[in-house]
């Protein structure tokens, strides 16, 4: 079995994954995040531009990961979602409870957190969660 | 365009085969395929195998060339088809247009998967490859996950409660009882199935399709030449595809499959039926919810309807529309790559009169709804009995 190779994906798309810029389709105005090549109306005619996400929204969906894949190990349970941004589009993320039950329509932020820890190479990757308001 | 009929059909036995590999499952299908359609190996002019991820599960690629190897086909044409968990029904579509489009006559589609020789988190991780790697998988959000979202989403538009997610797997065992290819023999009770760990909630471990090793396999003709081979062709009066975004998230609706919605359309328009014609079903059932939005994406049942409808006996076997006879990949197992080309063997049986304890009477017309991924990828198959 080959090892995943997790942290090649992890830097291409640091910018996203830290630090929440996406983009937006100059063409049409329809936001995304994370962020696309092209814009899913527009196909080739999209002029695609960089565009920071507040981090705001709230959740859409939800579940509690119990039986998660080998990098998770060993941080399941854990609860992910997908939450729909103020400025529109809806990405999938990790919640944390922090003390509240997490619903549909709970108000969430993003915050800058350990996602898991490389039992073999011992390096920790960071990535956006969100939590409640 | 060319009219085109299945004239043999094959299966392995489903579910965890520790006795046989990747070949072994390839060859109980296909040769009891070739026997169906009394042809010789040579008569085959090109295969078609549909499988997911066998390089991740055993280390090996490359396999429809080996189908052809293992099946003594000898230097035709093989090419696989990966569409993840709808890479039996592409298969089965692409068999179609070569017979169709009179490139080919005789062709073979295969499915296989051999999935037990890993333990559950690689084959989770392993499965996680049929949604977006780098948003979804990247993340820990694995295929369960998923469809459990869609269900809480299912859950809080229409009111669909757990109860009506456990009926599928206890109308799906039940079936599967009278199946002897399927993994599991076990009847099972609303109960049970409320009580089975949870995997992802609202999903336990008896929502969820297992993992298996199984293999199927068909042969396709044109229709003209198909009584030649067999006495009960089985016309395929459809067989359309759609796609939309790999990633959950961004697609319109997490409460239904809109690939689905598209491509069944596109298959009554080409089979000129409506869903009420239909007698028989074959839907992917990869988790409890994903039959109960099938059953409305196909059109079968009003948005939110079809949960009560299950709970309340409407597609069990027997009734005006019975769902997943075979069991279903619930009951019967879901080596994901043979799916697709399981169904389509079901519903041909069922057409001919040929599925024995669980024959539906009079079944005339039926259909097959294979999904990949999380909805990124859907076929839909019609068949007819051809008189
Ligand atoms: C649900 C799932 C995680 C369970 O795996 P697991 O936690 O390793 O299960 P276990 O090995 O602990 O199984 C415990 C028992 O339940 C049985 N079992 C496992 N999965 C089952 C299932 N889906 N349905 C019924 N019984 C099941 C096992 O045979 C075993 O029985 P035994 O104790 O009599 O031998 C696994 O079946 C799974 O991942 N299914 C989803 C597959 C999938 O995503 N497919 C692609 C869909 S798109
Ligand atoms: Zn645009």
């Amino acid at each position: 079995m080959l090892m995943e190779k997790p942290s090649a994906g992890l830097w291409r798309k640091i910018k996203a994954r830290y630090n929440l810029v996406g983009n937006s389709c100059k063409t049409c105005g329809k936001a995304y995040f994370p962020p696309r090549i092209v814009c899913r109306k527009c196909g080739r005619e999209s002029k695609m531009e960089n565009k920071k996400f507040s981090g705001n929204g709230e959740v859409y969906s939800f579940t509690k990961i119990r039986v998660p894949p080998d990098t998770f190990k060993d941080e399941a349970p854990y609860i992910v979602g997908v939450v729909k941004l103020d400025e529109g589009p809806m990405v999938e993320g990790h919640i944390l409870e922090n003390g509240t039950e997490i619903k549909i329509g709970t108000k969430v932020r993003s915050a800058f957190r350990r996602m898991y820890v490389d039992g073999e190479e011992g390096l920790i990757y960071y990535h956006y969660k969100f939590e409640p308001v | 365009m060319r009219d085109v009929a299945i004239i043999g059909v094959g299966l392995s036995k489903f579910g965890e085969r520790w006795d046989s590999g990747i070949k072994e499952l390839m060859a109980e299908a296909g040769l009891m395929a070739l026997e169906d359609a009394n042809i010789s190996s040579n008569e085959i002019e090109m295969i078609f195998g549909g499988t997911m991820a066998s390089g991740r599960f055993m280390g090996q690629e490359h396999v429809a060339a080996l189908m052809s190897d293992q099946l003594g086909l000898n230097n035709i044409p093989a090419v696989r088809i990966e569409n993840a968990c709808a890479s039996g029904g592409s298969a089965l579509r692409l068999g179609y247009m070569a017979v169709s489009s009179g490139i080919h006559d005789i062709v073979v589609v295969g499915g296989v998967e051999k999935m037990t020789d890993v333990t559950a988190s690689e084959a989770t991780t392993a499965l996680g490859g049929a949604g977006d790697q780098e948003w979804e998988l990247f993340q820990g959000i694995t295929f369960p996950g998923l469809y459990a979202m869609m269900a809480k989403r299912h859950m809080h538009e229409y009111g669909t409660t757990e109860e009506m997610l456990a009926s599928v797997a206890v109308k799906n065992h039940a079936n599967a009882m009278k199946n002897k290819f399927a993994q599991f023999h076990k009847n099972l009770t609303i109960e049970e199935v409320m009580k089975s760990k949870v995997v992802s909630d609202p999903l336990k471990l008896l929502d969820c399709s297992p993992i298996s090793d199984g293999a199927a396999a068909i042969v396709l003709a044109p229709l003209d030449r198909a009584r030649k081979f067999n006495d009960t062709p089985i016309k395929i009066l459809a067989s359309t595809q759609a796609s939309d975004t790999l990633r959950l998230a961004e697609r319109d609706s997490l409460s239904g499959i809109k690939a689905t919605t598209i491509a069944a359309d596109k298959a009554y328009r080409q089979a000129k039926v409506t869903p009420k014609d239909i007698d028989i079903a074959e839907v992917h059932d990869c988790f409890t919810i994903a039959e109960i939005m099938a059953m409305e994406d196909l059109g079968f049942y009003k948005k939110g309807k079809a949960g009560k409808a299950i709970l309340d006996g409407e597609t069990a076997l027997g009734s005006k529309l019975s769902v997943n006879t075979s069991g279903g990949l619930k009951g019967c197992g879901h080596p994901v790559g043979a799916t697709g080309v399981k169904q389509a063997v079901e519903v041909v049986w069922q057409l001919r009169g040929d599925a024995g304890e669980r024959q539906v009477k009079g079944a005339n017309i039926g259909l097959t709804h294979n999904v990949g991924g999380s909805g990124a990828t859907s076929v839909v198959h019609i068949y007819k009995r051809a008189d």
